[in-house]
């Protein structure tokens, strides 16, 4: 060192103090943090507590018996008709028709993009699923009564009513497909290369490989998608509001209109809805019933998700 | 030798089995691909549909004559003449009306032409078809229109104008635009966004960085990924019973004076959407900062600094592209959300820009929905152009993300 | 308590354990660390001298499940007393890293962020030119101060490493494989570098380069798995560099540093 430089002076014979120091800025901030942590937990409280509420007005109701709720078929809280069956079997059919669609192309969509393409048809052709997942619901609901509607009654001629299940089911399936494509392509690249290369070394095709041993090896992961597919389609709003039907209707004719869950509060809750009424306290029962089936599919799910990663980790 | 080796097919057989068994593997090879085949379709039908419907020839009948009010053809006026036909032939109440709303003279040629046609003379729409129709069977239309109705004119339009971005609602659809949705719509994310990223960040910087395994960071993790999947119809209710109803105080701004308002106003829609896109936000931000390298916050504590100063110096200017492009994913989400805001209470008739977080609301997929389940064509047409609003706001958005994604290439 | 005291040593372990979970990962560690000397750790991988390293600065504290037993004095202090400040510690205990780890700032930036947030008032430019020159690296980087520190080469990278732990001041500086990552050229100019900081600093190294440790160290503590199998690490000697490379007392040491370990 040529100029004096105070950075190598010794240090040793200053003074050293360990001791903890205030630092009341660093609680303050770390309460903050967990504050915003834990209130995405007061956000499920909420909702429980929300939804129960209202849900337990309605069924304390004189009026509304369980006999009557699961014991009969028609749906109109406002003049006294308590059956919850036409609204969930709509439910159950849009979302079976969804997930018809969208299982199998989701699933031949993953296996031909993990398994085949090359990066550079990979980079192409992902895109196409990544913009049909960004395209809000509304506008599936416009494809559904506007172009799809059609196309079945011009196929099925005119049983098909201008609002029906099958179309908003379909429509829904295009929706998830995305979503089930991709969940079950994470699903196929988590099987480790070791696997595949056993199967090639016997002398296994890639086709083979990929059906009989990479297939089989993540099919926890592919129901962890499934499940999550038909809780998407339970939940989904605007293509069964759209084009399923206005009004609740026990029938089994997919060609036939039927209110799902989710339309029947969209529709009665976009009106001037009154609190305390049958009405505004029944469309709370029913999203309590719709939050729990989709918790229940999520958690699922998510836990056998965890498994699969747990296995191959 | 292997007894066994005999089973096996040798020569000729093999090579025949093998060719068969490569033949099934490019059948379902192809069959596979047609499922993405059948994806781009869906995607190009549902492109088209909308297109589609945004275009094409319109029949119409004028109620009053053009002639009564002006000599020279509608066309060619301009702006001050324009003005003189609307002072001259609407009630003064009406004209003051307007004026109030927004000062007339400060309006645009296109405006006021709009309001001449609207007020004035006033259209009656006949009939009206899509693209594809006019174009493949433009000469039958044509000879239909004359047949059926006489005294119509007949053009080929285009819904989507500029007109239609910054004109307000109408009660009908030839005049109708979306310039109070986009607002409200603007109005709406921003105070989600408000909300949710601050939150969302914390929350994410919480469970990174300072939660300790245990049982609680497991329950808040786990309760995170299951609000993701909560239907947001659900969130919706949440957003009824909480900010409409028990906050409205609050939301309605009576707490501040405001009176003529319920707790259906953007301030409850932005809250509830906040609430709906802060999972979204808090795990797309825990994984921009699990991506920050540990040997960085090391470097941090080596030279003496606190976890606070390591985060704000370090993790987060690090994180902040990814956390950026969540939220402009999040932001996406709550622009194309509708069922929430129906939920919540959005207005189906409203002219006036909103003011404030305390208006009266409506959104841009609110309009889309009120405009399809209508039984008029016109309508469609017009739900049609709005999709199309909303699709290219959607993709600037999407873009910007993949822009910044792209353009901040990680160093370390 | 504040100790202006000359100190016998710089740090001293009295029968310090580490564990991560229920797993001793050190233990029974007693050293005398002696001031203004560079000390080596030498040892087989996985043998805990990282462990023990990030001890001597509660880097450790950073990992969920670890904890320590027994004592970690510095000046008289335990450094794991109930009392103590762990970023005060960290930030009289200074640490370079295996690999070379600068924030993505600038040069400047990297040595003037750990002096600020330490609350330095001084002639800020002064600071990080006496710094850069006591790390050798001024003369190199003069003109690129406002540069990304990513644009320089790992040696000097890990030389900028070392002058925004000498812009701090400490009392220690902790190193854990500085020159690993290095080139052979590089190596030598952190040797060098170490030779020179010693007059003022205490040095700490773990390496598991031999002929590093015998050049640069003047004491060498050699680390090695218990016999009893627990795969728990534990120092089993510790003295004068030379006589640990002319003259171990332990065989497994005389194996190790001539090469027939394992
Ligand atoms: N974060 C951790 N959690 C649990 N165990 C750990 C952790 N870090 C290290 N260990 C374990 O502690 C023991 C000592 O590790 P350490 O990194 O100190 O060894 P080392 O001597 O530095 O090895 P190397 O020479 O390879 O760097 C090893 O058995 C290791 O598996
Ligand atoms: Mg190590």
């Amino acid at each position: 060192m040529k100029q004096e430089n105070t950075i190598l002076e010794n240090k040793n014979f200053r003074p050293l103090d360990l001791k903890k120091k205030m630092r009341p800025g660093e609680s303050v901030i770390q309460s903050l943090l967990f504050i915003s942590g834990v209130l995405s937990v007061f956000i499920t409280v909420a909702i429980v507590y929300e939804l129960g509420k209202e849900a337990l007005l309605f069924f304390n109701n004189p009026d509304v018996t369980l006999a009557k709720f699961f014991g009969t078929t028609r749906w109109q809280p406002g003049i006294g008709l308590f059956g919850i069956w036409p609204l969930v079997t709509s439910t159950l059919i849009t979302s079976a028709i969804a997930i018809f669609v969208s299982l199998p192309l989701g699933l031949a969509a993953s296996l031909f993009l993990s398994e085949y393409a090359s990066p550079k048809a990979r980079s192409a052709l992902k895109p196409i699923l990544e913009i049909l997942a960004g395209i809000p619901t509304v506008v599936y609901g416009y494809f559904a009564l506007l172009f799809m509607t059609p196309l079945l009654q011009k196929i099925f001629g005119e049983g098909v009513q201008v609002y029906n299940m099958a179309s908003a089911g379909i429509v829904m399936g295009i929706m998830i497909l995305p979503l089930i494509s991709s969940m079950s392509e994470d699903a196929l690249s988590a099987v480790p290369r070791v696997l595949r290369e056993g199967a090639y070394a016997m002398g296994a095709t890639k086709f083979e490989t990929s059906l009989q041993v990479v297939l089989p090896a993540a099919l926890s992961g592919i129901g962890a998608a499934l499940i999550i597919g038909i809780s998407r389609a339970v939940g989904e709003t605007m293509i069964v509001a759209i084009a399923a039907g206005a009004g609740p209707n026990f029938t089994f004719d997919p060609f036939k209109a039927a209110e799902t869950m989710t339309g029947h509060i969209a529709r009665i809750s976009g009106g001037d809805l009154s609190y305390n009424t049958i009405d505004y306290t029944s469309l709370f029962a029913v999203a309590l019933m719709l939050f729990l089936v989709t918790l229940v599919l999520n958690l699922i799910s998510q836990t056998i998700i965890n498994r699969f990663r747990q296995r191959y980790e | 030798m292997n007894p066994n080796h005999d089973h096996y097919p040798e020569g000729e057989t093999l090579r025949q089995s093998l060719k068969k068994r490569y033949r099934s593997a490019s059948l379902w090879q192809a069959i596979f691909f047609s499922a993405l085949v059948i994806a781009m379709i869906s995607l190009a039908a549902l492109l088209y549909n909308v297109i589609d419907g945004a275009f094409g020839y319109v029949a119409f009948e004028y109620k009053n004559d053009p002639a009564e009010f002006t000599a020279k053809p509608l066309d060619d006026l301009n702006k001050q003449e324009l003005l003189d036909i609307l002072k001259a032939n609407l009630s003064s109440g009406a004209y003051t009306k307007l004026d109030n709303e927004k000062l007339m003279k400060k309006r645009s040629k296109s405006v006021l032409y709009t309001l001449v046609l609207e007020r004035l003379i006033q259209i009656d729409t006949k009939q009206n078809w899509s693209m594809t129709d006019s174009i493949l069977h433009s000469s039958g239309i044509k000879t239909e229109v004359s047949e059926k109705y006489p005294k119509a004119k007949l053009e080929f339009r285009s819904w989507l104008t500029p007109v239609f971005l910054t004109t307000p609602m109408s009660s009908k659809a030839e005049f109708a635009g979306v310039r109070t949705a986009i607002l409200g719509s603007l109005w709406m994310v921003g105070i989600a966004i408000l909300f949710a990223l601050p939150i969302g960040t914390g929350a994410a910087i919480y469970l990174q960085e300072y939660a300790i395994k245990n049982f609680l960071s497991r329950v808040i993790q786990t309760n995170i990924n299951n609000l993701a999947g909560v239907p947001s119809i659900v969130y919706g209710m949440l957003g009824l019973a909480i900010f409409v109803r028990a906050f409205e105080p609050f939301t309605s701004g009576s707490m501040f004076g405001i009176t003529d308002s319920n707790g259906r106003t953007i301030l409850s829609a932005g809250l509830t959407m906040g609430v709906l896109v802060l999972p979204l936000i808090i795990i797309n931000a825990q994984e921009a900062i699990k991506a920050v390298p540990d040997s960085l916050r090391q470097a941090a504590y080596g030279v003496g600094a606190t976890r606070w100063q390591t985060i704000w110096h370090h993790v987060l200017p690090n994180a902040l592209p990814g956390i950026l492009t969540g939220s402009i994913l999040a932001v996406s989400r709550a622009i194309g959300e509708t069922a929430p805001l129906i939920v919540v209470g959005a207005s189906t008739f409203i002219s006036l820009d909103p003011d404030g977080p305390f208006s009266k609301f409506t959104a841009l997929p609110i309009q889309i929905y009120q405009w399809t389940t209508r039984a008029q064509s016109e309508f469609h047409s017009i739900a049609a152009s709005a999709i199309i609003v909303l699709l290219v706001l959607l993709l600037t958005l999407n873009a910007t993300a993949v822009l910044i994604r792209n353009r901040v290439q990680r160093k370390y | 308590m504040q100790n202006t005291q000359i100190p016998e040593y710089a740090i001293e372990t009295k029968n310090l354990f580490v564990f991560y979970g229920s797993f001793a990962a050190v233990s029974e560690v007693n050293l005398k660390i002696e001031k203004q000397k560079v000390t080596a750790i030498i040892g087989p991988s996985g043998c805990g001298k990282s462990t023990l390293l990030r001890a001597f600065n509660r880097m450790n504290d950073f990992v969920p499940s670890s904890y320590v037993t027994g004592e970690v004095l510095m000046r008289g202090q335990n450094i794991y007393g109930s009392n103590i400040d762990p970023v005060e510690v960290r930030r009289n205990i200074g640490m370079v890293f295996q690999k070379p780890n600068p924030f993505p700032k600038s040069i400047y930036e990297n040595i003037a962020w750990g002096a600020r947030i330490n609350g330095f008032k001084g002639n800020m430019d002064e600071l990080v030119e006496q710094s850069l020159r006591g790390a050798a690296l001024w003369e190199e980087v003069k003109d690129l101060l406002k540069k990304n520190a990513y644009e320089l080469s790992g040696g000097q990278q890990q030389r900028l490493c070392i002058a925004r732990t000498i812009a701090i001041q400490p009392d220690i500086i902790l190193m854990d494989e500085p020159a690993s990552a290095l080139d052979p050229i590089s190596t030598l100019r952190i040797e060098e570098l170490m030779q020179e900081l010693k007059k003022n600093y205490t040095i700490i190294i773990v390496t598991h380069n031999m002929q590093q440790a015998a050049r640069v160290s003047d004491y060498t503590a050699m680390m090695m798995l218990e016999k009893d199998g627990s795969r728990s690490g534990t120092v089993i000697e510790f003295s004068e560099t030379k006589k640990i490379f002319t003259n171990p007392k332990d065989k497994r040491t005389e194996d190790y540093v001539t090469g027939r370990f394992g």
